[in-house]
C-alpha cells in the first residue's frame, strides 16, 4: 500500500499552474494527506477567487491516478485560512529566480538586481496573489507576492 | 440560516459581476487589472457562501444553481451592490462604501459561533482588508484631486448615499441570527462605519450629505430594475442552455 510520505513526494512534483517554479507543496496549500483504503488529500485555496483552484485539483488527481491511486478523495479545507507564511522558506529563492519578489513584510527588493529602491505601481498584479512594482535602479517592472 | 447565507453570497455575486463589467474598459491598464482581480475575489467568496447555502438548504442546489437559476425576487443582496457602474468615480465610491461595510461585517462574522461561517469570514476578511485599503486610497486621491475628479466623487457620493441606510437596518431574520450568536445585528456596525467614513471623507475633502433617506428592500427581495438587466446577461447561458458544459 502507498505511504503518506510517497504521496507527499508525488505532490511535491506537481507544479502550481500559474507559478510553475513552485510545487503545490512549496506553496503550502496541501494541508494534509491520509493514506488508506481511500487516499484523502486536503487542499486549501490561496485566494478565494483564484482561477487556478480547479486546475490544481485536476492536477493532483491526474498525478495520483498516474501513480496507481484508485480511490481518491479531495477535500477543500478553508479554516484556518491560507497565509503566505506557509510558503516554504526554500521556495522564496525559487520565486526570486523566477522573477517574482517573495512575500516578505515591507518594501520588496527587485528580484533581478536586488535593489531595495522600488516603488508600488498597483496593488494588483498579473494574478490576485501579486502586486505590481517597479525597480528604480534597473528600471524593470516586476511582480511581488502579496503578504496575506 | 439559508436566507442569511444568501444575503452574504448575493452581495458578493452581484457586486462581483458588476465590477467585472469593467474588464477591458477601465481608464488605465492597472485599474483594469485591479477591478478584474477584485471581481475574481468577490466571485470566489460567492462560491464559499452560496456553496454553504446549498448545503444547508439540502435540496441538492450547488453554488452555480443558486447563482444562475434564481430570478430577481429570490436575490437577497443590498441594493448598493446592483447599482450600475456609470462612471469610474461612481464605481469606486460604490466599492469604497461596500468595502468599508464588508470589512467590518466579515471581521464580526469571523467570531461567529458557527464554525463554517467563522471559517469563510476569516478567509474573506483578508481579501476585504486589501480591497478597502485600495478603495480608501483612491477615494482620498480623487476626492482631494483635481476640480473635475472632486466633483465626480462628490456626485457619486450623493447618488449612492441613500443606499447606505439599508446596511444597518435590522429585521426579524437579523434578530434570530443575533440571538443564536451566528451574526451580530447589522445596526451594531453603524457607529464604527460612520466614524471610519467621516475620517475618509474629511481626508478626501468630500462633503457628507445630510439627507437620511434610505432605499430599502434588497435584503428581502425587492430590487431595482437594474438587477433584472444584470441577471439577463449573467444568467443567459444557463437559461438558454440549461446544464451546458464545455
Amino acid at each position: 500500500m502507498v505511504t503518506e510520505a510517497q504521496i507527499w513526494a508525488w505532490l511535491a512534483e506537481v507544479p502550481d499552474p500559474e507559478i510553475p517554479a513552485l510545487s503545490l507543496v512549496d506553496l503550502g496549500i496541501i494541508r494534509s494527506v491520509e493514506a488508506g483504503e481511500t487516499v484523502v488529500v486536503k487542499v486549501t485555496p490561496t485566494y478565494s477567487g483564484c482561477p487556478a483552484t480547479s486546475v490544481i485539483n485536476l492536477d493532483i488527481e491526474t498525478k495520483l491516478r498516474e501513480n496507481g491511486v484508485e480511490n481518491l478523495r479531495l477535500e477543500t479545507q478553508i479554516a484556518p485560512p491560507w497565509t503566505t507564511d506557509w510558503i516554504k522558506p526554500e521556495a522564496h529563492e525559487k520565486l526570486r529566480v523566477y522573477g517574482i519578489a517573495p512575500p516578505i513584510a515591507g518594501q520588496p527588493a527587485c528580484p533581478r538586481c536586488r535593489s531595495a529602491n522600488t516603488t508600488l505601481i498597483s496593488p494588483f498584479g498579473s494574478t490576485p496573489c501579486k502586486s505590481h512594482y517597479k525597480c528604480a535602479d534597473c528600471l524593470e517592472p516586476f511582480d511581488a507576492f502579496k503578504c496575506i | 440560516m439559508f436566507e442569511f447565507l444568501l444575503r452574504m453570497g448575493d452581495n458578493t455575486l452581484v457586486l462581483g459581476h458588476r465590477v467585472s463589467e469593467w474588464c477591458g474598459h477601465a481608464p488605465v491598464l492597472e485599474e483594469d487589472i485591479a477591478l478584474a482581480n477584485i471581481s475574481l475575489d468577490l466571485i470566489g467568496q460567492t462560491r464559499l457562501w452560496l456553496g454553504l447555502a446549498g448545503e444547508v438548504e439540502g435540496q441538492g442546489r450547488d453554488a452555480d444553481a443558486l447563482a444562475f437559476r434564481r430570478d430577481v425576487w429570490d436575490f437577497r443582496n443590498l441594493l448598493i451592490c446592483e447599482r450600475p457602474n456609470r462612471d469610474f468615480g461612481h464605481t469606486l465610491m460604490r466599492q469604497f462604501l461596500f468595502d468599508l461595510w464588508h470589512f467590518e461585517r466579515l471581521s464580526d462574522l469571523s467570531l461567529s459561533v458557527d464554525d463554517r461561517i467563522a471559517g469563510i469570514a476569516a478567509k474573506c476578511v483578508k481579501e476585504a482588508d486589501y480591497h478597502l485599503e485600495r478603495s480608501k486610497d483612491l477615494i482620498v486621491r480623487l476626492g482631494d484631486g483635481t476640480v473635475e475628479s472632486h466633483s465626480k466623487m462628490q456626485t457619486a457620493l450623493t447618488a449612492l448615499w441613500p443606499y447606505i441606510g439599508e446596511m444597518f437596518t435590522d429585521d426579524a431574520l437579523d434578530a434570530k441570527m443575533a440571538d443564536a450568536g451566528i451574526a451580530p445585528l447589522p445596526s451594531s456596525q453603524h457607529v464604527r462605519f460612520h466614524k471610519a467614513l467621516n475620517e475618509t471623507l474629511a481626508a478626501a475633502t468630500l462633503m457628507r450629505p445630510t439627507n437620511d433617506f434610505a432605499q430599502m428592500g434588497g435584503r428581502s427581495g425587492t430590487h431595482t430594475e437594474d438587477l433584472g438587466h444584470m441577471l439577463a446577461t449573467m444568467q443567459f447561458l444557463q437559461r438558454a442552455y440549461p446544464d451546458a458544459r464545455w
